[in-house]
């Protein structure tokens, strides 16, 4: 009787939802293989996987944090917002012109500062060591610039077509993204430039078994640390206020959204608030991270918060998160088996299987945020 | 535009024109010294001009003539002295430049304009005709301004048709996909570049010399309808699956897959591969070596850089090479007593430039066969499915028709046509490699599409034009342009340290860092186009034609065999169009 | 899969749907003399039971009438009949075929054409072009034979016959007038003609008609019901959708009436107006 309620449950799942158990047995099989890997001498170690596993999850959260302003705008403007990894890059070059100003004043000539010129990254020495209140000056100036960057966007492209189909809006904001990253270009230059002093961030070696170590970077943890109270700031902002709750309704539910309509400018204003001031803030730590950035970071990032948004369900705050941590940690963990050229190439296949197979992401159907 | 910039141009380079200094232009605040006692003559010009037909021209043209014969008279008596002293753009410039300051005397040129809008109305092909022409009006003139010779301008034009010729057939192949399918495709780079590397690996030489990978040598015919044929698989194996998707999720889904077609094509782990005994590869991101371009070979014996000219090389080379007419010969003098200036009109063309013009001349037939292979696709029943589905799928579904096997065929025959496209374009420079099929390219052909207008394959001509000649090509001659006529001293290499100056009131490092930067600018003005047109003109040029999706033109068959109940009302019948008719002809042979 | 939950739902149906008289001589009926029969036809959405065991058939020839107050799950059997929606259970047989859960395109193709409540014109294309898209078996739908030369000549004489049926059909219904306007212009009852018109371009062995008379004025209203009649007259069969009771009381020879999801009664007009259980389910006090 037990076993054959069993097999029947068992029987339903593989009848409605094959793809969930499809994924389970890859999963499953690439975890033995791991596994076996591990367990045969010269192959992989466990210092290894733990930094697959330490560098996806810093990979996946920066991801993540970029993703969640795209997964709202997407579900409550309703198009994909191909603009938004230029509002990463944005708010990144807005932040570290801020930080560098704070680091390097008195020291360096201040237009140089401002454009994050030709300096010595060495002399100017930027870390969260040395100068952390110039990076908390530089985080939030990076969020209050791309969320005053993503409204005045709004209102000059995106209001007056408040009512054409996403199709439309999202061939504007190809076009936003164009003159946005051109526009940084011009004003900041084409070169990958260094940002903080690579010599004084700390690094903490983290003992694993197997006598290897994890190194953890202090910008890596920074990066963890303010991603994770970031998300949870979000969290209590759309928990508690009314306007966040709303919100919230609205992106999970599209429905609902349906039957209410445009939404109101109150909600596309907030809603812009929040996923600009993400996109800023994640294009810094990103950023604080690498150590370096270029003009255009955020436009090869976007597929990759794609993959993320879509991962985790359009609409769903966590989802977004969690499908960040998963792209990221897939696309690391990727490295076991295939070469690294081929890692981002997994993370797009990822994507588009869940996209084929399971377009509501994968964490439909469950209330998040 | 053209006649402003012809305006402009004349009254910078004042000294050799004086009547754009005395026409006095009251719009152009420079050198524009009003001259009071011309505005009678003015009238009596737009009067003139105003009654049209042959007094119109009859005066338009004596107004070139005196252009003609004050230039003689000003700068003629020293013409050898002039940077390219006698040539045939001299001359005509400033015959040009006289001319159009008189249509022009009061902006907006509105004689001139009115005659625009005119001919505009007429049909798709007027329309083509014209924006092809200012394309030449305005190359002619970035040629005059920057003193280039003959050759020069004819290679500058072979260079801007053959981005509009490359253009035009992507849009129309991206116009079957999002215009008539209502598929949204931002894959196109992708589909370009298999269709590229599978034509480049099948046809490639088997030895290309130590810098290259070798291909497996087979007929170019070959290597190109494998490349066009993978092209449109791999459209297949994208469609299968991906149709049903919502189309924000169905272009997400192509964008990355060209990306990892990029991606693939760059990795190290098909650089060089053996199968079955053969050796070949992608190149890597090094890249890859096409096979000889075969227009080649109508004028040289063989596809390498010193080869000698075949035959008809061997007769067009030095007949255009030397074509130079003497109009008046040194020495001669008018009536014997007056002397003149010797005249010499300098056609000569060089090799280079005529096998680059003899390729775009390729290219445009194979811009005519994709337009009516895509004018004949639209017009059948095929077309009108495809329409209906653009329309409402489930009406489409509910009259019996597969909607999903239109939708696949159509995208396969589409990214069969951009990996052609791709070949034409790629394949003739020698060489290409994975950073040329970035998903910008993809972007670029959505932009020309959208100015063209999504719908029709008229606009998608004109869109593709509009793009190589004013946001592709044109740029890059304005700066040439401008760096030519204005000092600007050293150029700032940083913005700010363009923008300092400002505060003394200096403009000019800023022009100068700008121009410097005009690729850049160039993006950011596609980004604005873009924007611009999906909020004012979605529809763009010539979009949301209604061109009827039929095999034969809509009408009551018979002459009206109808007993006079339901008198067809022609109230909106668009049919007054080039493509439509094209069609019918091509439908009734 | 699906066989025994189906075989019990049946079962159900029946139980429920008490004692429908045809129910149980449906699968006998001769698929020639019916052309469209449908079996114990059940649809739930999530929790909800939307038909539950509807049988009936529709005879060769019929003006057949299928009615039901709102909610009664005409709709519904209507979008399970024409693939819209896969039935949770049930058999719908066109034929004698099982077309159950088959796509859309393919049931029409089968010669079970519908249309629809709200008329879907196409608006962008010509009342024409609207006409010409409906016909089944067009060559120039493949692409090969509408770009290659050689075989472009075959389309164009079959557009040129297309064309001659379409025009004589606008003529039938009376809107050649509007034959080159775009269907977007037309009135709400135009349309309505349109889309019978087209429907019947496309030779139906049976045209499935949702509410054809919603929205139309009276003297369209009348206009189209005489073109059905005629065109009954000729041989075509319909299945009508209405929720008009006297419409479908004066027009059709056969009459099913839906309640709750399933088939309450079934007959001639005055068969089913006498019917206790429909008089009291339906009609309430109105007659």
């Amino acid at each position: 009787m037990g076993i054959s309620e069993t097999y029947s449950r068992g029987r339903n799942l593989a009848v409605s939802r094959p793809f969930v158990l499809v994924a389970v047995a890859v999963v499953a099989i690439l975890t033995l293989d791991i596994g076996r890997r591990l367990a045969a001498p010269g192959g992989l170690t466990s210092a290894q996987l733990a930094t697959f596993l330490w560098e996806g999850l810093v990979v996946g959260l920066s991801i993540g944090l970029a993703g969640v302003g795209l997964s709202m705008t997407y579900s409550i403007l309703n198009f994909a917002n191909f603009g938004h990894g230029d509002y990463v890059t944005s708010g990144a070059f807005a932040g570290w012109a801020v930080t560098w100003l704070f680091a390097g004043a008195g020291q360096f000539d201040l237009a140089t500062l401002l454009f994050i010129g030709s300096v010595s990254t060495r002399d100017l020495g930027v870390s969260m060591l040395e100068t952390p209140l110039a990076i908390l000056a530089g985080l939030i100036v990076a969020a209050a610039a791309t969320i005053g960057l993503s409204l005045l966007i709004d209102r000059l492209v995106y209001k007056p077509m408040r009512d054409d189909e996403g199709i439309s809006l999202l061939i504007a904001s190809i076009g936003v993204a164009l003159a946005l990253r051109y526009t940084i270009f011009i004003v900041f230059g084409q070169r990958t430039r260094g940002l903080t002093d690579a010599q004084s961030v700390p690094e903490f070696a983290i003992p694993v078994g197997g006598g290897g170590t994890l190194d953890v970077g202090g910008h890596e943890l920074t990066l963890v640390v303010i991603a994770a109270a970031l998300m949870l700031g979000v969290h209590l902002l759309l928990q508690t206020t009314k306007l966040g709750k709303a919100m919230r309704a609205m992106a999970d539910n599209e429905d609902l959204a349906q039957v209410t309509g445009i939404p109101t400018e109150r909600v596309v204003r907030f809603t812009w608030i929040i996923g600009g001031g993400l996109a800023g803030a994640s294009g810094f730590l990103i950023a604080l991270e690498r150590g370096a950035m270029n003009f255009q970071f955020g436009w090869i990032l976007l597929l990759m918060i794609f993959a993320a948004v879509i991962l985790g369900g359009i609409g769903s705050i966590y989802g977004a998160m969690f499908g960040g941590v998963t792209i990221g940690i897939a696309q690391n963990l990727s490295l076991v088996w295939i070469p690294s050229e081929f890692s981002t190439v997994a993370a797009f296949g990822v994507m588009i299987v869940v996209l084929l197979f399971k377009p509501d992401g994968l964490f439909s159907g469950v209330t998040t945020a | 535009m053209s006649s402003a910039d012809a305006d402009a141009d004349g009254s910078s380079d004042a000294t050799a024109a004086p009547g754009g200094a005395t026409a006095g232009d009251p719009g152009d605040g420079d050198n524009g010294r009003y001259v009071s006692g011309w505005t009678p003559y003015r009238e009596w010009f737009r009067d003139r001009w105003a009654q049209g037909g042959a007094a119109a021209w009859g005066t338009a043209l004596a107004h070139l003539l005196v252009g003609a014969l004050l230039f003689a008279l000003v700068a003629g008596f020293d013409l050898g002295s002039l940077p390219i002293g006698g040539s045939l753009i001299w001359f005509l410039y400033l015959s040009l430049t006289v001319g159009v300051l008189y249509v022009a005397t009061a902006p907006p040129a509105e004689p001139y304009v009115a005659w625009l809008d005119e001919r505009w109305m007429e049909s798709d092909v007027d329309k083509l005709l014209i924006v092809l022409g200012h394309v030449v009006l305005v190359f002619f003139v970035f040629a005059v301004a920057l003193g280039l010779p003959f050759n020069g301008l004819v290679g500058a034009l072979a260079s801007v048709f053959f981005f509009t010729a490359v253009y035009a057939m992507m849009v129309l192949a991206l116009n079957l996909h999002w215009g008539y399918a209502g598929i949204f495709n931002i894959g196109i780079a992708g589909f370009m570049a298999v269709g590229v590397y599978v034509m480049a690996i099948l046809s490639g030489s088997t030895d290309p010399g130590p810098a290259s990978v070798p291909g497996l040598g087979l007929p170019l015919p070959i290597g190109i309808l494998g490349g066009v044929v993978a092209a449109a698989l791999v459209g297949l194996v994208a469609a299968l699956p991906a149709l049903r998707l919502r189309a924000d999720y169905f272009a997400i889904v192509t964008v990355a897959l060209s990306e990892i077609i990029r991606i693939t094509l760059k990795s190290t782990a098909l650089q060089e591969f053996t199968i079955a005994g053969i050796t070949t590869g992608t190149g890597g991101a090094t890249g890859i070596t096409m096979p000889g371009n075969p227009v080649r070979l109508l004028f040289y014996q063989s596809f390498d850089a010193g080869a000698e000219p075949a035959l008809l090389g061997s007769v067009l080379f030095p007949l255009l090479e030397g074509l130079r007419v003497t109009l008046i010969p040194p020495g001669s003098s008018w009536l014997g007593i007056v002397p003149l200036p010797a005249f010499t009109l300098d056609l000569a063309v060089e090799p280079a430039v005529i096998a680059n013009l003899a390729y775009v001349l390729v290219l445009a037939a194979f811009v005519a066969l994709f337009y009516v292979l895509l004018v004949r696709t639209g017009n059948s029943p095929f077309g009108r499915v495809l329409k209906a589905i653009r329309e409402d799928e489930v009406v489409a579904k509910s009259l019996g028709k597969d909607t999903n096997r239109f939708k696949i065929v159509a995208f396969m025959f589409g990214c069969g046509l951009m990996g052609l496209g791709g070949i034409l374009w790629q394949g003739s420079q020698g060489f290409t490699n994975p950073g040329a099929f970035r998903p910008i390219i993809t972007f670029y052909i959505w932009v020309a599409l959208i100015i063209g207008g999504a719908g029709s394959n008229t606009g998608s001509v004109l869109g593709g034009a509009l793009f190589a000649g004013a946001i592709w090509e044109g740029p890059v001659y304005v700066r040439r342009v401008v760096t030519n006529f204005v000092e600007f001293g050293d150029t700032p290499g940083t913005f700010p340290a363009a923008v300092a100056p400002l505060i003394e009131g200096k403009v000019l490092p800023l022009l100068s860092f700008l121009l410097a930067n005009v690729s850049a600018l160039r993006f950011i003005l596609v980004g604005v186009i873009l924007v611009t047109l999906m909020q004012r003109r979605p529809e763009g040029l010539l979009g949301h034609r209604k061109e009827e999706a039929a095999a034969i033109p809509l009408t009551r068959p018979g002459g009206g065999d109808g007993d006079g109940i339901g008198e067809p009302t022609a109230a909106a019948d668009p049919v007054a169009d080039g493509g439509r008719d094209d069609a019918a002809d091509g439908g009734a042979r | 899969m699906s066989s025994e939950p189906g075989g019990a739902d049946a079962d159900d149906a029946t139980d429920t749907a008490v004692d429908t008289p045809a129910a149980a001589a449906e699968g006998a009926r001769d698929a020639a003399e019916h052309p469209l029969v449908v079996e114990g036809l059940h649809k739930t959405f999530g929790g909800i039971t939307a038909v539950d065991g509807a049988s009936f058939s529709v005879a060769e020839g019929s003006l057949t009438g299928l009615i039901g107050p709102n909610g009664a799950g005409k709709s519904t059997t209507f979008n399970c009949i024409t693939g819209v929606h896969t039935p949770t259970s049930g058999r719908i047989r066109f034929r004698g075929d099982d077309i159950t859960g088959m796509a859309p395109h393919a049931i029409a193709q089968r010669g079970l054409v519908r249309t629809f409540q709200i008329a879907r014109e196409l608006p962008e294309m010509t009342v024409l072009e609207n006409m010409m898209l409906a016909p089944k078996g067009q060559a120039g739908e493949r692409l090969s034979y509408a770009v290659v030369p050689g075989l472009r000549d075959r389309v164009v004489e079959q557009e040129e016959e297309l064309l001659e049926r379409a025009w004589q059909q606008l003529e039938f219904f009376e809107i050649d007038h509007l034959a080159e306007e775009y269907a977007g212009t037309l009135s709400g009852g135009q349309r309505k003609l349109l889309e019978m018109a087209r429907a019947l371009m496309t030779d139906p062995e049976v045209v499935l008609l949702d509410e054809p008379l919603a929205g139309v004025n009276p003297t369209l209203e009348e206009k189209l019901l005489d073109r059905i009649h005629e065109l009954r007259e000729m041989g075509n069969t319909f299945l009508f959708v209405e929720h008009d009771m006297d419409v479908i009381m004066n027009n059709c020879e056969h009459v099913i009436v839906m309640h709750q999801g399933s088939v309450l009664a079934e007959g001639t007009p005055e068969q089913v107006t006498s019917d206790e259980r429909v008089v009291e389910a339906y009609l309430g006090g109105d007659v």
